[in-house]
């Protein structure tokens, strides 16, 4: 599925983000795996590039730090000289040109989401090949395969936060069982004007499902 | 094609101990979570097998044929747990030569007249036999520390002892293996037999999680 060279580590993941009125809840796994072999089990996949904007990496390890860090420098130099904090829009709109025009040597498929003044909560997906999309909740890694039909039918527009909580713990969860490429623990972070509440949700204390 | 990773197994005090997870992984995706990678051969035999299902299943067939075989010529014989070996690696060595292998690698343990064996063999028909054997992920994680805890020692490490060796070595498979899941079996062969267990789960810490934030930039 991703086309990694030789060696490279995968975020093997799985990761979303969902809207709620009022910010964003953002969910990931924490595998980080080199072929079968898991390289780190509490990989923090849920990066910071701006006071209220986060994206989720997944794909190559090193191709999505690398996009990300540009990001973070642009949106740091975009704070200080409009003296006000980009939009996740324009977030996103930074990663997208990067994976655009970089297509031909990046692995990245990476979520962007957060809190703006102008907008609320907002999600941004940039799948491999650099496309934008604006979803209401965007599921990517190589775990979201296993939970489209599970999204599908239990998303509902209008969720409170606490349910949308609820939804990506439940999604990530699942993912993670059936995903070789995902799993070590749940990392949630609750994105509001009012700031980043993170969580972690242990590996033996996954939300109940049917592990036949 | 569905394949199971990891056995463990080892010699202890009261004859053999092995360990294998639930599953039987399709590509990356876990399947199959309900497997039971280990088969009873005859009253004081057990394989373990890793690498391809269906070629476990083609083996689980021959074996069970060579039993009825034996069963049928009612001559008072029964299966030793080093021809049960001898046969399993001969059809692997077989198959290779042909060039037409069983893509497996097994742990053939048991109890044969009061001593313990325990022999491996793969693809490949490689065998070799030892106090520790383990299979694929296993022989590079779980044989240090069977080395460190067993070799030298097998007959006086008691069961107790002896589950918690195997709950060692899987938790860090559990940990660093992609292709497991947290269900697994265990099984023993002593004098009075073979006996593979129900699935159980074991215990795991993720605090060192909590003080994870970012990657370093």
């Amino acid at each position: 599925m991703t086309t990694l060279k030789p060696g490279e580590v995968n975020l093997g993941t799985t990761i979303m983000a969902v809207k709620f009125d009022g910010g964003v809840v953002i969910a990931a796994d924490s595998r980080t795996s080199t072929g079968t072999y898991v390289a780190n089990r509490v990989t923090d996949k849920l990066t910071k590039v701006e006071e209220r904007i986060y994206c989720c990496r997944s794909g190559s390890a090193a191709d999505t730090q690398a996009v990300a860090d540009i990001v973070k420098y642009h949106l740091d130099l975009y704070t200080s000289q409009h003296d006000e904090m980009p939009t996740v829009k324009v977030a996103a709109s930074l990663f997208q040109e990067i994976c655009y025009q970089n297509k031909n040597n990046l692995s990245a498929w990476i979520i962007v989401a957060g809190w703006d003044k102008q907008t609320g909560g907002d999600v941004f997906e940039i799948p491999i090949g650099g496309s934008l999309h604006r979803p209401e909740f965007a599921i990517a890694g190589s775990g979201s395969s296993y939970i489209s039909g599970f999204c599908d039918k239990s998303y509902r527009p209008g969720m409170s936060k606490e349910e949308c909580i609820e939804f990506a713990k439940n999604a990530v969860g699942l993912a993670i069982t059936r995903d070789g490429s995902s799993g070590g623990v749940i990392r949630l972070a609750v994105i509001t004007k009012d700031g980043v509440e993170r969580q972690v949700v242990y590996g033996n204390e996954l939300p109940t499902q049917y592990t036949g | 094609m569905v394949t199971g990773t990891s056995v463990v197994a080892f010699k202890y005090r009261d004859g053999i101990m092995m360990a294998a997870d639930c599953l039987g992984s399709f590509g990356s995706q876990a399947r199959f979570r309900n497997e039971n990678r280990f088969m009873q051969v005859g009253s004081n035999t057990l394989l373990g097998a890793s690498g391809d299902i269906s070629d476990f299943q083609y083996m689980k067939h021959a074996l069970d044929d060579l039993l009825t075989h034996e069963y049928d010529m009612d001559d008072g014989q029964s299966m030793g747990t080093k021809s049960v070996y001898k046969y399993v690696s001969n059809i692997m060595y077989g198959r290779r030569n042909r060039f037409d292998p069983l893509w497996n690698a097994y742990v053939v343990g048991g109890v044969d007249g009061g001593e313990a064996f325990l022999g491996y063999t793969n693809l490949y028909g490689t065998t070799y036999q030892s106090d520790c054997i383990a299979t694929g992920f296993g022989a590079h994680f779980a044989i240090p520390i069977l080395r460190k805890r067993v070799d030298g020692r097998a007959d006086e490490i008691s069961e107790e002892e002896a589950v918690s060796i195997l709950d060692e070595c899987m938790r860090v498979l559990l940990y660093r293996d992609c292709r497991t899941i947290n269900k697994l079996r265990r099984a023993k062969v002593t004098a009075q037999g073979v006996e593979i267990s129900e699935p159980y789960v074991l215990e795991t810490n993720w605090s060192i999680a909590d003080n994870v934030v970012g990657y370093g930039a």
